[in-house]
This record gives structure tokens, sequence and C-alpha cells, in this order.
């Protein structure tokens, strides 16, 4: 190995990190053995590094014993690498002298031995000791950030955050994949626990974006590309054919009137399939783009090419065109903000519920679309038939809490199935059951809308339902669905006819929250929402650097958490953007001119076409401003001539040394 | 008797393997921390070594753990169609197959070098498989490497 030029002076710091890190590991113990490791000039152990005091302390011990290496061992480097980096300049020394031991994620939570988790913590340690030896002097290079923003899904999360972008005067594009904005939110017709009216609330924010200046609104779209990094993406989105020319379009349903199928024919997607649609259609009467679409799939012009095309002629603006193509645009953002949502748990799923076997089980999105005035009943809660429900019973935590489909609570259920209840009483005086496991309602205002349902002479019962059936054992039950379950207040097991059921449907990860995770090189957690960079201090960044998330696309969540997330995304975007540039990790990796071979085998293996070939000096040339800092080139040149920068083969292999090497 | 039994008989009281683990920084470093979060419980066998990305795993980082005394050597990177970098993980599959014909050539027991695909959100699968990879070394008693590479240096 090479020599040093300068004198290695290295400071260890061991964290306590109160009980986290100290309850396992013996931290003054390794602190006193640090001391004795080869350069370690002082080792000290302390309660909270990462606090005020304990960052001065590392910059008073660089002062006063002139250190030039640090070592902090605590918690794992992709929480506080930051900060003890910051440090260390406060300090007066170059960030990357830092090496980060991880004693906490990688010793002291998941060891219980604890002659085992300290001999590993000395390992560690040493490995880190005989590491930062070896580290150098680097900077970080700074890029300017594009302050255009990219937000992907229309529901009430994105459009509150491109609002709130466009407000603060950047250019937004706001990306939907369906027709209209408004997501899930549209469907509501009121919101717990104030039971406003879900449209009042949310319709004149569609069209605020609408008219925004600073939003281009792509419905219809999705994105297809993604390129770039941080401050500097590249985007394609692709412009599904609605076969309507959107600037020409003003909503006025002459072609859906005109339309050859005099009647709908076909499920209507905005009404989960409960009312009928024609192939040209609007999805609602406050769709936003208020512009007509025409569906390919069912539409008798494309699928026999001999309509009479009564649509296109009643347009008086000509604003049909059936030879539109998918549109590709391309635009450049800095950032981008993720709210593409949650899916509803599929109640077939489940099949002792009944749901696709008994017409009377529906599932609460149905019943907030009938209770909704615009919905296909028009406000009517009706069972198949017509009729009104006499009994309903809600069944609570269906797809939620439960071993074999979603481990999680949904969160928003027991609200909403107490404002069905509320509703539902409200529309047809049947008496309602509500069966639940636990009642959840923290929130404001929550709890006390629990208390005035318990005063609305609804039934509670506490018990996960078992099934529902239509076998009748007494004439009572007789042509009811009959709810058997497990009443755990009274513990027995209770027969329950009903006329109607609502499953209360939980929520998941959407069927392309995996694409989209692939799109944007994000990560999504266990159960496929996607992950925050840290669960509170990170809780709307993920790891890509530029790229955050907001709304039940990162976990189940109600309105006004989306809105408040959606707000805190914003912000973070907003703070990259006004800050002007931002800073790479120097990660990148650079040829030694003299030791290159010319062999080419680097030049294929980088995934980003950083690397070129220059033919007069026959080296290979690394194009640092396309360079991710993978490092998979260095570990392929035959030569050794590729290294990378925080990454240098000796700083790894003083690291593999330093663990194993008995030095004490 | 067989080498197996040789083996057996050369495990000290108390030994317990270390194994060095090179682990990506975007998927199982961060199962790693994961694990740590979630107060998952594993051996302390192994010591991780953080690299950005499973591609830039150097065949000899491997070659090199085994001659400093590593008893297994455990790689971490993310799935496949998954990586940070589109295609690192990849060639480090390639890399780790030719591995594992020279370390068998070598002597070495196939069980000691390990490739494993986990996801950040895998923290539960990082804790199974350090449990299991230290429960089959610790079968297979310390490695050798470190001894004859002292023995050829003496």
């Amino acid at each position: 190995m090479s020599h040093h030029k300068e004198e290695i002076r290295i400071g260890v710091y061991i964290c306590h990190c109160g009980h986290n890190i100290a309850g396992t590991v013996d931290v003054t113990g390794i602190a006193e053995y640090a001391s004795r490791l080869p350069n370690v000039v002082i080792s000290k152990d302390y309660k909270y590094m990462c606090s005020d005091p304990g960052q001065v302390l590392i910059g008073q011990d660089i002062a006063e014993h002139k250190l030039n290496r640090i070592v902090v061992s605590s918690c794992s480097p992709l929480l506080h690498e930051k900060t003890f980096r910051d440090a260390l300049v406060k300090g007066g020394l170059n960030p990357f002298f830092l090496q980060m031991v991880n004693i906490r994620e990688n010793v002291s939570w998941v060891h219980t031995d604890t002659d085992d988790a300290n001999l590993k913590a000395r390992d560690l340690v040493r490995a880190a000791v005989h590491r930062v030896a070896y580290q150098k002097e680097l900077t970080k290079k700074k890029v300017p950030v594009n302050p255009d923003v990219l937000i992907v899904g229309g529901g009430i999360a994105g459009i509150s955050a491109a609002l709130t972008m466009a407000d603060a005067g950047k250019k937004v594009f706001l990306v939907e994949k369906e027709p209209t904005i408004g997501g899930h939110m549209a469907l509501f017709d009121k919101t717990f626990p104030t039971l406003d009216c879900a449209a009042c609330i949310l319709t004149p924010k569609m069209s605020s974006v609408k008219k925004h200046p600073n939003i281009t609104l792509w419905s219809y779209s999705e994105v297809s590309e993604v390129s770039g990094f941080v401050g500097n993406y590249k985007v394609k989105v692709t412009r599904k054919p609605r076969y309507v020319i959107e600037e020409l379009c003003v909503g006025c349903y002459a072609c859906v009137d005109e339309c050859i199928f005099k009647e709908g024919k076909f499920p209507d997607e905005f009404n989960l399939g409960m009312s009928k649609r024609k192939p040209v259609y609007l999805p609602f009467p406050q769709a936003t783009p208020l512009v007509a679409v025409i569906d390919d799939k069912t539409c008798i012009h494309f699928k026999t090419g001999k309509c009479q095309q009564s649509c296109a002629k009643a347009c008086d603006r000509n604003a049909i065109d059936f030879n539109q193509q998918p549109e590709v645009k391309e635009i450049e953002v800095g950032t981008v903000i993720l709210t593409t949502g949650f899916k509803a748990f599929d109640a077939r799923r489940l099949p002792y519920y009944g749901y696709g076997k008994f017409p009377n089980v529906f599932t609460s999105l149905e019943v907030e679309r009938m209770v909704n005035a615009s919905g296909p009943t028009e406000g009517h809660v009706v069972l198949k038939d017509g009729s009104k429900p006499k009994s309903v019973g809600i069944v609570h935590c269906v797809g939620s809490r439960d071993e074999k489909t979603n481990k999680w609570c949904s969160r928003v259920c027991c609200m909403y199935s107490l404002k069905l209840a509320h509703l539902i009483k409200e529309h047809t005086g049947a008496e309602v059951y509500n069966f639940y496991i636990d009642m959840r309602t923290p929130g404001k205002g929550y709890e006390e809308f629990y208390d005035k349902l318990l005063r609305e002479d609804v039934h509670f019962i506490r018990g996960r339902v078992a099934e529902v059936s239509d076998w009748a054992t007494t004439s009572d039950e007789e042509g009811k669905l009959i709810m058997r379950v497990e009443d755990t207040m009274v513990g027995m097991v209770r027969r329950i006819p009903v006329d109607m059921v609502v499953l209360s449907v939980g929520l998941e990860p959407r069927d392309d929250a995996q694409d989209i995770r692939k799109l944007f090189n994000i990560s999504c957690s266990t159960e496929g929402f996607f992950l925050e960079k840290h669960p509170k201090l990170a809780p709307v960044d993920t790891f890509t650097d530029g790229v955050f998330i907001a709304g039940a696309a990162q976990g189940p969540r109600d309105i006004p958490d989306s809105v408040a997330q959606a707000g805190a995304a914003a912000a973070q975007a907003l703070a990259l953007i006004d800050s002007g540039h931002v800073e790479l990790e120097p990660n990148t990796a650079y040829i030694t001119d003299t030791l290159c071979s010319g062999c080419k085998s680097c030049l294929n293996i980088c995934p980003y076409k950083a690397i070129a070939f220059d033919d007069e000096k026959r080296k290979s040339v690394i194009n640092e401003a396309l360079c991710k800092g993978c490092g998979t080139c260095v570990a392929s040149c035959p030569s050794g001539a590729i290294r990378q920068n925080l990454f240098e083969d000796e700083e790894i292999f003083s690291e593999i040394r330093g663990l194993f090497v008995e030095s004490i | 008797m067989s080498d197996n039994q040789i083996n057996k008989q050369a495990i000290p009281a108390n030994w317990k393997p270390r194994i060095a683990a090179f682990f990506c920084n975007w998927c199982t470093y961060t199962a790693s921390d994961l694990a740590g979060v979630s107060r998952l419980k594993y051996p302390a066998t192994i010591r991780v070594i953080r690299i950005m990305c499973s591609g830039r795993l150097d065949p000899q980082f491997v070659t090199d753990a085994f001659a400093e005394g590593a008893d297994a050597v455990l790689i971490g990177g993310c799935h496949p169609g998954d990586c940070h970098y589109a295609n690192g993980n990849y060639k480090c599959l390639r890399r780790v197959h030719l591995l594992k014909k020279v370390l068998k050539q070598m002597g070495l027991e196939e069980e000691r070098l390990r490739l494993e695909w986990i996801s950040a959100s895998e923290g539960k699968r990082l804790a199974e498989v350090v449990s299991e990879m230290s429960e089959a070394i610790l079968k297979l008693g310390p490695c050798k490497v470190k001894q004859v590479v002292e023995h050829y240096e003496k």
C-alpha cells in the first residue's frame, strides 16, 4: 500500500445513542480499544454524537489535536453521514475525511449476544480506522437545478402539490393516467368528520389546476421514460389518443348525445361499473379537463370502420379526430413529486363475504357512489331491485389487519364506515350494524364523530365477520343476507340478517406501483407502498434525490394527511429549486491514463455510456457529467486503471484488512 | 476418515464464523438498516462493507477477504431488473459465477461464497440469509485460506 505523505491523526467517536447503542454495546470499552489502534490520536464516547454538543466536540478536537481523519461510530451513514460531514466542515476539515461505522442498525439493534456484538463493533471500528487513513480530499460538484417540476398523479395530493408549486411561481407538469384529475376523492359524496361535500372542496381546486398559468395538465397520459439525475431529469410522457382535440372541445356533450348508441352500453369506470356509458363519454360533469374521450375498444368506428360518425358530425367545433396517435412529450424538470395514490382492495379475494356472488353485497366505494347525488342512483341507497334496504351491515377491515390478505391497518376505513353508517341511516332510515375489530379514530374531531354515531342508534358489534350467506335457518332470515359473527363483547356467535352488506375495503398499493418505482428508481416497502427515505426525518423524500412522494402512494392515509404531505413534498421540492443548485456526491470514476491499456473492455460495461474511447491517445475517457458512480467499470478494468472516488481500491482493501487483522 | 470429520475435529470450542459482507448501497445495505429499525435478530457474524453497487465488487475483494481471514463472503445486491444503476447486479452475477469456479479449484467449499438479491424492503430476508449462512459456515468450521497464505508467506 502507498505511503501517506502527511501524518495521519484520527479521532474516533463512539455514540451511545442514549440506550440504543449503549444498551448492547460496551461503548466505553470500544472507545478505549479504538484509542490503541494505529494512527488514532483521540478516542471518545458520547451520549448523542449527532446532537449539537456532539458535533462541537468533533470540531474542538480537530483544532486541539490537529486531527485530519474522523471515524464516527453511531447509526447508519444513510441517516447521519451528512450531519457528520458538516461537522467536519465546521471544524475546518474536508468532509470526505469521515468514515462512519454503523453500530446501531447493524449491531445493537439486531444482536442480543453482547459478547458477539462487542466483537463485531470492535471489528467494524478497526476496519474504519484502517480505511479512513486512505480517504482523500474531494470536492462536491455543483449542478444547477431546473426549476420545473413533474407531478405524477392528479388526485387530491397531486392537485395540492401542483397548486402550491405553481403558486410559488414554478412551472408544473401534472400527469394523470385517467381522462380526468380528481382521483378517489372525486368519487366521494361527503368527507369525514365534518361531512362537508367532497365535490364542493375538490372541484374548485380541480378547475384552479386547469386555469393556472403555471400548470400544464396532461390527463390520459403516462410517464414512459425517465433519465438524468437530481435537478436535471429528462422525462418522456406518452399522451394516449382520446380522439378528441383537447384545445377545441368544450365538453358540451353534443357528441355523447349524438353517438350511434342511444343508451350507455359499457361499464362506466367512474361509477365503478354501476352505470353504463357510451363509447364517447365524459367521466363526470365536473371532469377536468372537461374534454370528451372516445374509447377505441368499444367505439364502432374503431371496431368495424363502418360507423356513420354521428359524433363527429354533431361537433360544431370539429374537435373529433379519429386519426389521433399517441404523442410523446419530452420535458426537462429538476424535481419530481409522485402522488399516484392507492388501489382499493378487491373484495372478491375474500369469497366468504359473497362479493360478486350476492348482488346486495357492495364495496364501500360503490356505496360512496350511491350516496352521491351525481352517482348512478342519484343519491339513493338502494338494493339491486331498486328498493330501500331496511337493514345494512358494514364490515370493517376487509383486506386490512388480516394475515390472509394485508396485515396493515388502512387507517381510513373506521372513519369512512362511520360516515357511511351516518349517511345510509340518513338516506334510508335503515338499521345499520357496524362490525369492527377495534375502532380506530385518531384525528382532529374523529373520536367526537364516533361519539356522535354512538348516539345515532347505529349498532356496533365487536367482531370480525366470519361469513355472509343466504342460508336461512329461521323465517326471519328468509330472503336476507345472514352475517355470522362472533360478538366478542358478549362472547357468543350471532347471526344477523340484513338486506345489504357493505364491505369496507382497505387501501393497497396500485398495480402499477412497481412500474413507477422502477421508472423513478425508488424503492417500495415490504407491502408495496413507496418507501420514504426516513419514516420520521424524511417522510416525503426518497432515496433518489429530487424525487418526492406524497399521499396514499406512500401508505394508507386520509384526505387531510394527504394534503399535508403534499404540502411537505412541495416545500421540499421548492427548497431544492430555490437553493439554485445541488451538490453531487463525488463518487464518480476516473481513469489513470498511464495505466489504461486501451483494451476497451470498460466501454460496454457502463450503462450510462459515460465512457468513450479517445482514438488518438488510444485510451478510454470518462465523461464525469454522465457517470453516476456505480463503480462497475472500476471492478472490470483488467489493468486497474479505473478508480472510483470515495470507493478507491485501497480504501476498500484496507477496510477488509482492518476487519480481520488481529491488531491488539 | 472423511474431510468432513477432519474439519469437525478442527472446529475450536466457542468459535464463531466471521463473514465479510459486500452490500450495495441502495438495496441490501438499506435492507440491513431496515432489519435494524425493525429490531429483527440475526447472528453477529457479518461485517458489512458498503459499496454503491454490487457491480463495484472486484473479485479481488472476495479473494482478499478470504486471505485476510474471512470464513465466508456474502454479496448482496438489488433484484434482477431492479438495479439502481440499470444492470450492475448482472455484472456482479457474472463475476460471482467465475469466482465460484476459482474458489472451488482452490479447495474452498461452495457455501463460503453466497450472492443474494435482497431489496430495500427485505429486512426479514436479510436476517434469514445471515442466519442460514452462519449456521452453514458454523458446520464447515474456520476457513483455512489465511493459514495457507501465511504458510507460503513464511
